[in-house]
């Protein structure tokens, strides 16, 4: 069974790898580079939200503040066009991941709702500060980046491609370790209750605020490779809250906490919301869709996708053992009442 | 000395005086019982001995430290386990994986090490197998029933090896066969050198179980001494049946 799984996800990576080889239109290529930036992002806000339980609705603002140290420290370091700028990939990540300190730490001294308006307010205070210090981010004029005018149309995407599939497994290696990890033990404990883990010695302040962090962490890596890909920024652009509605809802679709999820989610997402903006040569559609799927998920799929099929598949899996189990006792007399305490599996040893 | 020391705790919520004064000791290596009617302060003195509630005066001293408001997290860490009145398990998480959220790492070994060790398994194989949940390992902590809860929530508390154990209600809701079980749980335990206080209703098991009983009423205690002698205390008779 851990063979098949390893030999899955290779297979996976493989198609993963050879795709932009295989479908090397441009036009295809970006939807993929896309939905891998939306994908990395996704399985980095998971890392927070999806183990810990609090929605943070302002992830925005670590998009926004990696894609601006991109630009001002190409501008300041006079990065030259290429491969540089992806060596500052690292730097705006943990420069997102500085601001998410002292933002996560008040935001999480609340909870629940309270945490979520408190996260959409610090979006809406970056987005404000980005168009009124102009000194800094230019204002609405916003910033370009350097452009690498020598890489041809048919190349241009495959570098973004890489890059981002590289930030989107480190993302989910990280993902999985914690989730493997005493640590992220202690952060599934917080997200069914968190005063019971604090009463059994999990120190959930620090907890919460460090997944936080490298949840920042991996979104600003994001924010700098878009705002590189893109090659200027803008404050709505940079700090959108269709992002931050974007990236949650991806994880919600394919299963909140779940390894693989929130890449589930992008995957079906950002291909459906590129291609709806395509032929209806406008971008109002991809809201409406928004709010459709928003809604036929809470209706129909409140768990997201993972979960709910993995339920489905024990259940199917239970019956069949049961049905066994039916037709042995059918076979050995006496023995009934052992089995189906055992089946139904809440019987007391007693 | 004893182990555990409530001095004159006083705690009010608005106008209501959940606690009065009301002072405490618990002697190592006891089960001690404290009893007393409805609303009359029981489980607000284990939420301030475990730091879930402040006090507003008074003290509590645990072995040789100073405990009074300190936090849940480190009240547990120096060795004061709790289960509540309502279980509160981790639903979502597996039985197993339960049994491992109360085994913590200091710092950020949390972070490098896997959620259990080959060392941490066996003992909450062990912790479990004592209770008997053994064969429901794998399963959602949510889909147990009401007294396996119970019993899981003890387990876990367990693995972390606490000095003293406070028990709200352990034979609230069970059936008789399971008390019966989880009296002799406890005794087992004692033996093997865990402290207990013991809050419960059921006198049959509380007068079976305890050394010592102490009774509460209105938020101070009014009585103290073996089962016989609360039991024929004519004080402890005007709580329950007076007024």
């Amino acid at each position: 069974m851990k063979l098949l799984k390893i030999i899955l996800l290779i297979a996976l990576l493989a198609v993963f790898i050879a795709f932009p080889f295989v479908f090397s239109d441009p036009a295809t290529t970006t939807i993929a580079v896309f939905t891998l930036f939306f994908a990395a992002a996704a399985v980095g806000w998971n890392i927070f939200s999806g183990y810990t339980g609090y929605i943070a609705l302002g992830h925005a603002v670590y998009f926004g503040i990696g894609a601006y140290a991109m630009a001002l420290l190409c501008q300041y370091w006079k990065i030259p066009a290429g491969y540089a700028p992806f060596f500052l990939l690292p730097l705006t990540g943990l420069i997102a991941a500085a601001f998410a300190v002292p933002f996560g730490w008040i935001a999480l001294r609340t909870r629940r709702h309270t945490f979520v308006v408190i996260t959409i307010a610090t979006f809406f205070i970056m987005q404000l500060m980005a168009y009124n210090l102009r000194f800094i981010t230019q204002g609405s004029a916003g910033l370009s980046l350097p452009i690498p005018f020598d890489w041809s149309a048919d190349f241009f995407n495959l570098p973004f491609y890489f890059v981002a599939l590289a930030i989107l497994l480190l993302a989910l290696g990280t993902s999985w370790w914690v989730r493997n990890s005493k640590y992220g033990l202690g952060l599934l404990a917080i997200r069914d209750d968190e005063d019971r883990a604090l009463g059994l010695g999990v120190n959930t302040g620090p907890f919460k605020l460090v997944a936080f962090v490298i949840s920042a962490f991996f979104v600003g890596m994001v924010g700098g490779l878009h705002a590189y890909f893109n090659s200027s920024i803008f404050p709505p652009f940079a700090f959108d809250a269709l992002f931050d509605v974007a990236i949650a809802l991806m994880a919600f679709l394919g299963g909140m906490g779940t390894l693989f999820g929130p890449i589930l989610g992008a995957l079906i997402l950002v291909p459906a919301q590129q291609y709806l903006t395509i032929i209806s040569q406008s971008s109002g559609y991809n809201l409406i869709m928004y709010g459709v799927i928003f809604l036929a998920i809470i209706l129909l799929l409140p768990e997201g996708i993972i979960p709910t099929l993995s339920k489905r598949w024990n259940k199917w899996k239970a019956s069949r053992n049961s049905s066994k189990l039916t037709s042995a006792i059918a076979t050995s007399p006496g023995s009934e009442d052992s089995i189906v305490v055992e089946s139904s599996g809440k019987g007391v040893e007693q | 000395m004893s182990l555990l020391e409530v001095q004159n705790v006083s705690k009010a919520f608005g106008g209501i005086q959940a606690l009065n004064t009301c002072s405490l000791g618990v002697e190592q290596g006891s089960i001690s019982g404290l009893i007393g009617p409805n609303g009359s302060g029981k489980t607000t003195l284990f939420n301030v001995i475990t730091g879930y509630e402040k006090v507003d005066t008074g003290t509590i001293r645990f072995s040789t430290q100073t405990i009074t408001n300190a936090k849940p997290d480190n009240v547990f860490r120096l060795g004061i386990g709790r289960t509540f009145q309502l279980t509160r398990i981790f639903p979502r998480l597996t039985v197993m994986e339960n049994m491992h959220v109360a085994a913590q790492r200091e710092g950020a070994r949390a972070l490098l090490s896997r959620w259990s060790s080959t060392h941490e398994q066996k003992r909450a194989l062990d912790l479990l197998d004592f209770v008997g949940l053994t064969q429901l390992k794998e399963m959602p902590a949510a889909n147990l029933s009401y007294g396996q809860k119970k019993l899981l929530e003890f387990a876990f508390v367990l693995i972390a090896e606490p000095q003293v154990i406070l028990l709200d209600e352990p034979a609230g809701g069970i059936n008789p066969t399971l008390i019966h079980q989880v009296a002799e749980r406890i005794r087992t335990l004692n033996k093997s050198g865990v402290t207990f206080l013991v809050v419960e209703h059921n006198m049959e098991f509380v007068m079976g179980l305890c050394e010592k009983i102490t009774v509460m009423h209105r938020g101070a205690t009014i009585a103290e001494g073996t089962p016989q002698e609360v039991r024929t205390n004519p004080a402890v008779l005007e709580a329950y049946l007076g007024d």
